[in-house]
């Protein structure tokens, strides 16, 4: 269990960090380094992450850090790895990707490192679009976001990165949100004593790019879980488990409406009196639910394939 | 030492292994493929202690050596072609970090049209990217090479990547006597790894957030003075190893009868062995020719092609690459030297693998220098020699299918 009061009451974001305000990157950079300390190497593509650090030579944030080409974060976090293997290290290698630098461009490095089953924890910050170049739509915008280059609102669902990674059948997925850290930092250290390939997909609502106020991000974050949009759920070894602020959300009668996560974010304006709209979203929850009951319904608290194969 | 009868690709290999290196990543593509079969073999017998990761792709290639390099292994990649233009990204990552690794490069057509053979276009599209970069003309300067490469990539006054370039399978695929040495006189003549800096818990650094723009050139222009540096590591690691292991080869350009030559041709790669044929019929007909052979592309032998350029009537470059819209980045290099001092020819030949012999260097070359004789300065800054079936007859006659 996390208590609060037991963290490291260290500094992690160093005055020159460039975030704006209510920035979730630099609030899950924070509780990842509580939850790592110091034996944590970060590998960060492009995105907001590589800005956060401040300018060079000094950098706004506590870590050792390789900054990558967008597309190269899993593979680089790779060789990482081995060379500290072949070193005698026991450094934990993880990687800090924005959603682009996950589910899109950095999709192909990942897909590769989940396969050969790296020894890496990657973390996917998604804040829902590509945020550094100016809020453009990418494969994580959910349906009806207006972002730059969707003005009237996406046309297509949310990919879904963590059943996507579930189907790799690596030892370890979880979902987890910048609204609830001590769940975050659970899964973090739970992650790091697993060895293989590790996925935490973080939700990170960003203030600037979905149109909220900056002191709302936490409440956002936990509306999103609230609402069903965001379940927090791990698949570890093989089974599925809601996480404990999840649970209760898997009664739709119990899901607060998604209106309400809906109308603090100006993103979803245009909408807003358009039921129809409103109900393809809320068709959206349904099945992700219905897939989440298929995969805890079909448990299997084995080992996943890839772990078998290590023994 | 032993000799071996090894494929310029197997040769590059043995060198890996010799180096220690201990991480590899690399994805297959014609014709480099033989060179990570066979480190994959080495390792998997448990001959080669170091890991191997079998990525998706080129790109990630590039990002997985620099990753292992920048938390401290010694590693090594291969690639080609399309390979090459596809990791281009991370080629300016690792220049741009200053991360010293070693990749071969199997130098190869570009489609479409598909085509696995021989050309210098995939090479020397990397030529600005702040690599070192050199050229083998057979398979032991391939070995030898990539040996070196590690100790030159790896010296404080450098620290820069490395590529060793070797030709689609006139090299890659073709046996050759090589002299591989011990382990023992590899590890007398190569020391443990070195680089700027480590990325690591221990270190804390951080590489590659942004910096003010002024400290952002600055670090440009070091890369130009390391690369300024390189020249003489080149040159003294080319010596060392000669004292080491009894080949030296004139640092970065090998000169062939340069000392009393009127013209000289220049060249890079496997086909230099044709040019080096091609001057003793030459001057059996009293054609006082030479052959400098360039070793390294970048850094650019400034000095080396100098002083020839005010030595002799006229020079001859034979480009395997072009600038589209420009003339043969060989000959724009070789002009930029030259700077009006002598005659020069420009020629595109060979281009995707087209076969180029003695007697077509001997041609171009006497025809070149019977112009200069008669009518004095010559530039001719683009000569293309065409494939044989279409050469000597004009080109309204032979080309209009191609445009
Ligand atoms: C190959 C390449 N293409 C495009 C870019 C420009 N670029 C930099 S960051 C970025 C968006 C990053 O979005 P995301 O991964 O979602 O991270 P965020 O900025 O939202 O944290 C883009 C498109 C780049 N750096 N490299």
């Amino acid at each position: 269990m996390v208590i609060i009061h037991k963290l490291p009451n260290r500094r992690y974001g160093m005055p020159g960090n460039a975030s704006c305000p209510g920035c979730p990157e630099s609030m899950g950079l924070r509780y990842l380094k509580m939850a790592l300390g110091d034996k944590a190497v970060l590998v960060i593509p492009a995105g907001c992450s590589s800005v956060i650090q401040g300018i060079g030579p000094k950098s706004g944030i506590n870590f050792p850090i390789l900054n990558i080409a967008f597309a190269a974060a899993g593979a680089a976090a790779s060789g990482m790895k081995a060379a500290f293997e072949v070193q005698g290290k026991d450094y934990i290698v993880v990687v800090w990707a924005g959603d682009g630098g996950t589910a899109d461009i950095g999709f192909q490095a990942l897909s590769g490192a989940a396969e050969r089953n790296e020894d890496i924890i990657y973390i996917c910050v998604d804040n829902e679009a590509y945020m550094n170049t100016g809020i453009q739509r990418s494969g994580l915008t959910p349906y009806g976001a207006w972002t730059t280059t969707t003005w009237t609102g996406k046309k297509e669902h949310k990919k879904n990165m963590p059943f996507i990674l579930i189907a790799h059948d690596v030892p370890y997925v979880a979902t987890a949100s910048v609204g609830y850290p001590h769940d975050f930092i659970e899964k973090l250290r739970k992650a790091a004593k697993i060895k293989g390939f590790k996925y935490i997909h973080l939700h990170a609502p960003d203030p600037v790019g979905w149109r909220f106020d900056s002191s709302l991000t936490v409440k956002v974050a936990q509306l999103a879980v609230q609402t069903g949009m965001w379940p927090l759920f791990e698949y570890e070894r093989g089974s599925f488990k809601l996480s404990p602020f999840s649970k209760k959300y898997k009664d739709p009668s119990k899901r607060v409406p998604v209106i309400e996560y809906l109308k603090i974010q100006g993103r979803f304006k245009h909408l807003l009196n358009k039921p129809e709209e409103i109900k393809k979203i809320e068709e959206y929850i349904e099945r992700t639910w219905w897939w989440i009951d298929l995969l805890e319904r079909s448990t299997n608290p084995a080992k996943t394939a890839r772990e078998l194969l290590n023994k | 030492m032993t000799i071996l009868t090894l494929t310029g690709n197997y040769a590059v290999a043995y060198a890996v292994k010799l180096a220690r290196v201990k991480v590899v990543s690399a994805y297959p593509i014609t014709p480099q493929t033989t060179i990570v079969e066979k480190l994959a073999e080495m390792i998997e017998r448990g001959e080669m202690d170091a890991k191997m990761i079998r990525v998706e792709s080129e790109h990630s290639a590039l990002a997985t050596v620099y990753g292992a390099a920048s938390a401290g292994a010694r590693a090594f990649t291969a690639t080609a072609s399309h390979g090459l233009l596809y990791m281009h990204e991370m080629v300016w990552w690792v220049a741009g970090a200053r991360m010293p690794l070693v990749m071969a490069v199997v130098s190869r057509a570009i489609g479409p049209p598909w085509n696995i053979h021989v050309d210098h276009q995939d090479i020397f599209d990397q030529r600005d990217s702040g690599w070192i970069i050199s050229m083998a003309q057979e398979n032991q300067e391939a070995f030898d090479l990539t040996l070196q490469a590690f100790r030159i990539s790896e010296d404080p006054r450098v620290y820069l990547p490395m590529m060793v370039g070797l030709e689609a399978f006139i090299l890659s695929h073709t046996v050759a006597p090589v002299d591989v040495p011990d382990q023992k006189e590899v590890d007398e003549w190569l020391p443990p790894r070195r680089q700027p800096y480590v990325i690591s818990p221990e270190t804390n650094f951080v590489m590659g957030n942004i910096v003010p723009d002024e400290d952002y050139m600055m670090m440009r222009l070091s890369i130009q003075k390391a690369m300024e540096a390189a020249k003489e590591v080149i040159k003294e690691v080319d010596r060392s190893y000669g004292k080491k292991f009894g080949r030296e080869y004139g640092g970065l350009v090998e000169c062939k009868k340069c000392e009393d030559a009127d013209y000289i041709i220049i060249i890079a790669g496997s086909w230099s062995g044709e040019a080096k044929m091609a001057i003793e019929d030459l001057r059996e007909e009293g054609y006082r020719v030479g052959v400098a052979r360039i070793r390294f592309i970048r850094p650019w032998p400034e000095e080396e092609i100098s002083e020839l350029a005010s030595k002799v009537k006229g020079i001859i470059v034979f480009d395997r690459a072009v600038s589209f819209g420009s003339k043969g980045p060989l000959f724009l290099d070789v002009a930029t030297t030259v700077n009006g001092r002598t005659s020069l020819r420009g020629v595109i030949a060979g281009l995707g693998g087209t076969e180029v012999r003695k007697e077509h260097i001997i041609e171009v070359t006497k025809e070149f220098i019977n112009k200069v004789e008669e009518e004095g300065r010559v530039f001719e800054p683009e000569y293309w020699l065409l494939p044989d079936p279409y050469r000597g007859k004009p080109l309204e006659e032979v080309a209009p299918r191609w445009w």
